[in-house]
């Protein structure tokens, strides 16, 4: 049984969501609104799941004092502040001027959009360490890139600006990206799709078990 | 923005830069203050909205919200070695409603719509390019076609790409290279875009240097 | 001096100068602009030194990782201090989306969804300002929402921003009647398919409490056969992607994207298909799209750096497959660090 009711659940809720598509009105239309209810508050409980196992995580390495437990110890202080500020404005914790909006904006804002902006650095070094034109392949994916990249600022405009209309860089930029681009990410599309498509029918059919774990 | 708020997003912003010199411990802060705050904003706000504006505020005109929250719960139980494997029930809930909902919404709009934008504009007027399509615009729509067709008999891969399969196989390549050298040019200016944003306010909101 | 006291004065140096530049901001001081003639001065530094590096990569020495990561940094900060402009020239797909929403009669609804967050402000936040503000200008009514949690939010600051434009603030315009900020809703994709029925289901208060019928603007609007033309500003999950799965091809909403440059070459192909109404992608859309509007922001003042950033990615890939080519394979593979 602690198999099958898993493989039952996962069978009745993706059936469920599937003739919803078809059949949008009672009671397959009520069940999916539920379903997306109760999707909202497991996702709910999810993050509280991940949130313990990351302090008990961190906890072990300080009381341990394995190799670098100071930072895990600033891992716990900080998740606590973040916390406790966001638990104390209750509802309205979102609105600005209350402590949780500035740690929001002046704490995670900058660590979240700086390590996201650092990427740029090592896009340039690798480019310039290990992007080379070895073989056909290559070549046309640096020339594809050539094109975006200059087409796409107003610099590429600029370089060929001598150039009749309808043939400055950023129009062949454009032309590269409405059509062999299209058609490259269509077949990926395409084929991810399918897999998705395959692989949920499997699940909901119960032919696919790995989501509910090995062993007993 | 005051002096306090703006000096520590300097430091912290600064902090993870210096990742680019190499390892340090002040990274090596920015990132555990990072760590902990991601973890510590997602609780919150899955608590405030979720949990307590999803079912505390609604169980009371929806009475069905005690299954969803009795779901979670088990979920929660996955801590506790001896009787984790209940947290099987949510999770095979959550996979079974993702894979419901996604098999219907990929099957109509990732495969039958481009499969119809791909073959139409060849077949159809009222589709894509009128009879008075210049010869750029049906070119284009070739191109499209071919590149689609081919790209997909790439990943094919249960046949071995050989003799005109093969040929079909390796057009299909070039067109899927071309795709990615534009997603990488996209990628540099997306990520340059946002090293902007914090030089913006490095030199701009902290230093005063720019307008 | 050893490596660590050279660390330490390089820090201490760092310090320094950004206290000075900091007193000299809150002494009143204004900003440094280049002129004209210092900024083309400046560029031809810059290219006479990557000009350098050229020759050095084909002696075989390739320059450390630390120089190329300066190069960077001067590439996007300088032109920060330049006063040069650039024409835009707007692409197809930008085009679109402004005509979509340039031809809307008086008193259409607009749907803007903002499903990103302030990381992704840089490229975003100037589409949905311009975006708002053109529609401000054309009178059609703006009802903003979120998937995201700090969508509501950004979408605030963007109406204060567009609000900074007497031009817009005389027209009068009310909140409730002629624009309204529904707020946050959770359950990604499950939202969508909930608005297909009915809006109130899941929006039964705006962002700032007010009860869904007490709002003239959205009282009547029941669910997306009332909205005329939509617009998805995305960074991610939930996201364009799936308002084009549940929106657009279940309930036949018009629907225009505007998404962050990663995100953007995935577009292209609902695009295609009709399912998409017009794209801005990245920071560079949204200069087409400001040029279009005839309003320059961000996205119009920041790029200048693009094109610099772009450029002297372009040179280091150029670079270093000419070492390649002329330097010899092998010796061209080995990294030589400083």
């Amino acid at each position: 049984m602690r198999r099958e009711i898993p493989l039952l659940i996962t069978a009745i809720v993706g059936i469920v969501f599937v003739i919803a598509y078809f059949i949008p009105h009672w009671p397959f239309g009520k069940m999916s609104g539920w379903f997306s209810d109760w999707f909202s508050i497991v996702q709910g409980c999810a993050i509280i799941l991940g949130a313990l196992n990351l302090m008990k995580l961190s906890l072990i390495k300080v009381m341990d004092r394995k190799e670098d437990w100071g930072y895990a110890a600033v891992i716990i202080v900080t998740f606590l502040i973040v916390v406790v500020s966001g638990a104390y404005e209750g509802e309205e914790f979102r609105n600005p001027g209350t402590s949780f909006d500035w740690l929001y904006q002046f704490v995670y804002i900058p660590l979240s959009a700086t390590m996201f902006a650092i990427l740029a650095f090592f896009v340039a070094s690798a480019s310039y360490r290990a992007f080379r034109a070895r073989n056909f392949e290559a070549t046309l994916l640096l020339i594809a890139a050539f094109f975006v990249m200059i087409g796409r600022v107003p610099v590429g405009y600029t370089l060929s600006s001598f150039m009749p209309e309808g043939w400055y860089l950023s129009d062949l930029a454009s032309w590269v990206m409405n059509v062999p681009q299209a058609a490259g990410q269509r077949a990926i599309m395409i084929g991810i799709g399918l897999g998705i498509v395959s692989t949920s029918l499997r699940i909901i059919l119960g032919l696919e078990r790995s989501h509910i774990g090995g062993g007993d | 923005m005051d002096h306090v708020s703006v000096w520590l997003g300097a430091f912290l912003t600064l902090g993870i830069l210096s990742f680019l010199y190499k390892d340090n411990p002040w990274y090596k802060l920015c990132e555990a203050i990072f760590v902990g705050a991601s973890a510590g904003y997602w609780v919150i706000v899955l608590w405030w909205d979720n949990l307590v504006g999803k079912f505390y505020e609604g169980v009371g005109d929806d009475p069905a919200l005690w299954v969803g929250m009795i779901l979670g719960v088990l979920m929660l139980v996955r801590l506790i070695p001896k009787v984790g494997w209940i947290s099987r029930w949510p999770l095979a809930f959550i996979v079974g409603a993702t894979s419901g909902f996604w098999m219907m919404n990929y099957l109509g709009s990732n495969i039958i719509e481009q499969v119809g934008a791909t073959i139409m504009p060849l077949l159809s007027t009222q589709v894509g390019a009128g009879f008075d399509a210049g010869v750029w615009m049906i070119l284009s729509r070739l191109v499209v076609f071919v590149g689609t067709f081919t790209g997909l008999v790439y990943f094919f891969f249960s046949k071995e790409h050989k003799g005109a399969f093969g040929t079909t196989a390796r057009v299909g390549i070039f067109f899927i290279m071309i795709t990615f050298g534009a997603s990488f040019g996209y990628t540099v200016m997306s990520r340059m875009s946002l090293l902007i944003g914090r030089i913006d306010f490095i030199l701009g909101d902290w230093l005063g240097l720019i307008n | 001096m050893s490596t660590r006291a050279k660390e330490l004065v390089a820090l201490l140096a760092i310090v320094v100068l950004a206290v000075i530049a900091y007193i000299r901001k809150v002494g009143g001081a204004g900003p440094i602009e280049f002129s004209s003639t210092m900024s083309v001065v400046v560029i031809c530094l810059i290219a006479l030194s990557l000009l350098w590096i050229l020759v050095l990569t084909i002696k075989g020495r390739l320059i450390g990782r630390r120089v190329v990561f300066i190069y960077v940094g001067v590439a996007v900060s300088l032109p920060l201090f330049m006063s040069l402009t650039q024409k835009v020239s707007p692409s197809p797909e930008v085009i679109q989306l402004y005509d979509a929403i340039t031809e809307l009669p008086e008193g259409s609804k607009v749907l803007i969804s903002f499903d990103y967050d302030p990381p992704s402000a840089p490229e975003l936040q100037p589409m949905a300002e311009s975006i708002i503000r053109l529609c401000m200008q054309r009178d059609l009514k703006v009802i903003m929402m979120g998937l995201w949690p700090q969508g509501p939010q950004q979408a605030n600051l963007a109406v204060e921003k567009v609000f900074e434009d007497t031009a817009i603030t005389n027209k009068g315009l009310k909140y409730g009647v002629d624009y309204v900020n529904l707020g946050f809703q959770t359950g990604n994709e499950f939202v969508i398919q909930r608005m297909g029925s009915s809006f109130e289901s899941m929006f039964s208060t705006d962002y700032e409490g007010t009860p869904y019928q007490e709002l003239p603007l959205v009282r009547n609007v029941k669910n997306f056969s009332n909205i005329d033309y939509s617009v998805n500003l995305s960074a991610g999950f939930p996201g364009t992607v799936e308002w084009v799965q549940v929106a657009v091809d279940r309930y036949g909403v018009q629907l225009g994207a505007g998404n962050t440059a990663v995100q953007a070459p995935q577009m292209y192909v609902y695009l295609d298909a009709g399912q998409l109404k017009g794209l801005v992608g990245g920071m560079s859309g949204a200069s087409e799209f400001e040029d279009l509007a005839e309003y320059h922001g961000k996205g119009t003042k920041y790029m200048l750096s693009q094109s610099f950033a772009h450029v002297v990615v372009i040179a280091f890939i150029l670079i270093g497959n000419v070492a390649f080519f002329l330097g010899g394979r092998k010796s061209a593979l080995k990294g030589q660090e400083p």
